[in-house]
């Protein structure tokens, strides 16, 4: 009984050691941001990365999403006779929950995998080390324009999959239930106000960092060889997910 | 010159580096053999500033570069060229790229002038012009190693330091790497520090030799004077005595 | 240099696409006022009955307005400050009266201008109002034979 409360203990300092460091991390890289050179080409490759080369799982998910809430929606609502309120359902599902988090996570098993194991493998073949030796700053190289892409990616991706998300509960609800289209946009229209966009985004900004944040401290922190590297890819996807869904209780708590 | 004064770092309980007390002339090449794990390379890491111990001075030119942060280190770290044991190269970036990249990242140099000096650097290395496009995936283990040598030598460093340059390379490129570790040297006037295991191949760089033995070192001299240490270890490692290497 | 300025075109349209997307959402979707256009009156309710922040105010069916304040007042009534539409004329008999579309939708507040007396400028007040319909005190009301 002793051990197990001392494991439990011990394990929960871990976890506030590991956010410590992971905010020490986060700053250290941010404020290489006001450091020069500022290398825009390198935020570019990263936007292109994180943003650009994530938008077509966005596309899918997104519109797979609408499309399935408005099914749903519709079989419900019509029990009430309230079909008409089908769009605000769908848009403010999207907008204020399904949006950020889910393209947090598509983002963070396309985008955040692959930089922790392109950041892990920099670590055990030392490239890191070889710039750091370059006397360039690995975090202001390396990690300063990841972060920073997030930050402009992961909205932009949350607006798109909101948007698309919307049109594609159009195609179910509008198209195929019959719901009239008048009733669809103006039910939206008149249930969505700008603090649920609002929260949105600043969920989604906040996700963004996080997953990516995730993704470079663990490939930066990797433990040894081929198995760290695996390692260390694993727990990113693990972690950014489930820090994704807290924060998600964390800022909707906030907002309402 | 570099020096290090009772130099400690432990790793996991262990003392890997023990007291070390070591002085590297300026403009020669000393090598610094010892068995594998005996903490070589984490000695090397100490000097450029990658590893900081928990006791001792390490000073470049009379500077203690295990007190240094920030700019001042990177203004220390400006006189080092590494070639690390994998050679380190950017996967993402083709041959040219890579040996360019210091010149590009920090200097204000036209692309003229950096694609004429690093062309100059893959010929020091015996690279011909094909070789420029190719990313570090497609080449040999030897042919990375001569990149990174490049790579390493682009801003004409004042030291330049060796992590096992030929581990993992057949007889005939160890050969051209120590040849080319020799000419370059010559070339330049570097001072040379080469952290081996590759023995007898590597004495034929060195002006010095250093053996790192239980986190000390345990004879210093000219090779010739090395190889005529009376200490059994010395004597056994030069020899390859298995149950030396095995204790 | 080709790679460099494909990278350059796709983050470009990236970014324009992102950014489109979120001006929909914003300004059609969410009405953002950009320049706060219209003017604003306030009315005094006795009971709005969780009429929320945004909800719309209509004359005649038609959306001309939303609620951009609702406030407490000293004297414990609800008072609600209207943002109405430019060039929409109301009257000093105008009454404003909370109402709820269907029997589970949203609350709104409908609005009929009034048609006598002094035109209501901006910072005016409506001073007839109606608080929403409460079903459960009109269903007691009902049991207990009062009606």
């Amino acid at each position: 009984m002793k051990n197990l409360v001392s494991a439990l203990g011990r394990g929960g300092l871990k976890i506030v050691q590991e956010a410590g460091e992971m905010a020490l991390f986060l700053l250290a890289a941010l404020g290489q941001a006001c450091r020069r050179p500022f290398r825009f080409r390198r935020l570019m490759q990263e936007i292109h990365f994180i943003g650009l080369k994530s938008g077509l799982i966005v596309l899918l998910t997104a519109s797979f999403t609408g499309m399935v809430l408005a099914l749903q929606g519709y079989y419900t609502l019509r029990k009430y006779g309230s079909e008409g309120a089908l769009g605000s359902a769908v848009a403010l599902s999207l907008i204020r929950e399904l949006g950020p988090v889910l393209t947090a996570l598509m983002v963070s098993g396309r985008a955040g995998s692959a930089i922790t194991a392109e950041i892990g493998i920099m670590r055990i073949t030392e490239q890191l080390d070889a710039l750091d030796t370059m006397a360039i700053n690995p975090l202001q190289y390396v990690v300063m324009p990841k972060l920073l892409a997030s930050l402009i990616s992961v909205p932009l991706l949350t607006a798109i999959f909101d948007v698309v998300g919307i049109m594609g509960g159009y195609l179910i609800g509008v198209v195929l239930l019959g719901v009239s289209s008048g009733a669809y946009f103006s039910g939206i229209v008149q249930s969505v106000v700008s603090l649920d966009i609002n929260g949105g985004m600043v969920k989604s900004l906040v996700f963004g960092l996080t997953i990516i944040l995730v993704a470079c401290y663990k490939g930066y922190f990797t433990g040894r060889g081929a198995e760290g590297v695996s390692r260390a890819t694993t727990e990113t996807v693990v972690l950014s997910a489930i820090l994704v869904l807290a924060w998600d209780y964390v800022l909707t708590s906030f907002f309402m | 010159m570099i020096e290090l004064i009772d130099v400690v770092r432990t790793f996991d309980g262990q003392r890997v580096l023990d007291g070390i007390n070591l002085t590297i002339p300026r403009g020669k090449i000393t090598v610094i053999i010892g068995k594998s794990g005996a903490g070589k390379s984490v000695l090397l890491k100490h000097l450029v500033g990658l590893l900081k111990p928990e006791r001792g001075r390490i000073l470049i030119d009379g500077f203690d570069i295990t007190q240094a942060k920030g700019r001042q280190l990177q203004e220390c770290r400006k006189k080092f060229g590494v070639l690390f044991q994998g050679g380190a190269l950017f996967d993402s970036l083709t041959v040219f790229e890579n040996v360019a990249f210091p010149l590009r990242e920090k200097t204000r140099l036209s692309a003229a002038e950096i694609a004429v000096r690093t062309r100059q650097r893959l010929a020091q290395v015996n690279l011909s012009q094909e070789m420029e496009d190719k990313f570090p995936d497609e080449l040999s283990g030897g042919m990375k190693k001569r990149v990174a040598l490049a790579r390493a030598l682009i801003e004409e460093p004042e030291i330049l330091l060796f992590d096992e340059p030929v581990t993992g390379l057949d007889p005939p490129m160890t050969n051209t790497v120590f040849h080319l570790i020799a000419k370059t040297h010559q070339e330049i006037g570097y001072t040379g520090v080469v952290v081996s295991h590759d023995i007898p191949a590597v004495f034929q760089v060195a002006d010095y030799v250093a053996m790192l033995h239980q986190g000390k070192i345990i004879a210093w001299g000219s090779p010739a004077e090395v190889q005529a240490n009376p200490l059994p270890m010395v004597q056994g490692f030069i020899r390859g005595e298995v149950n030396f290497l095995e204790g | 240099m080709m790679k460099k300025a494909n990278l350059e075109l796709g983050v470009g349209l990236f970014v324009l696409a992102g950014l489109a997307c979120l001006v929909y959402l914003a300004v059609h979707l969410g009405e953002m006022e950009i320049f706060g256009k219209g003017y604003r009156v306030t009315a005094d309710f006795d009971n709005i009955s969780g009429l929320k922040l945004g909800a719309a105010v209509e004359v005649a069916g038609v959306e001309v307005g939303r609620v951009e304040e609702i406030q407490i007042t000293p004297g414990h009534q609800a008072r609600l400050v209207l943002r109405l539409r430019e060039g929409l004329k109301i009257y000093d008999d105008a009454i404003a009266s909370i109402r709820t579309k269907g029997i589970i939708g949203d609350k709104f507040v409908k609005l009929s201008p009034g048609a006598s007396g002094a035109a209501i400028g901006p910072g005016g007040r409506i001073r007839d109002t109606e608080s929403a319909v409460e079903w459960e005190e009109l269903i007691s009301k009902y049991i207990h034979g009062k009606v």
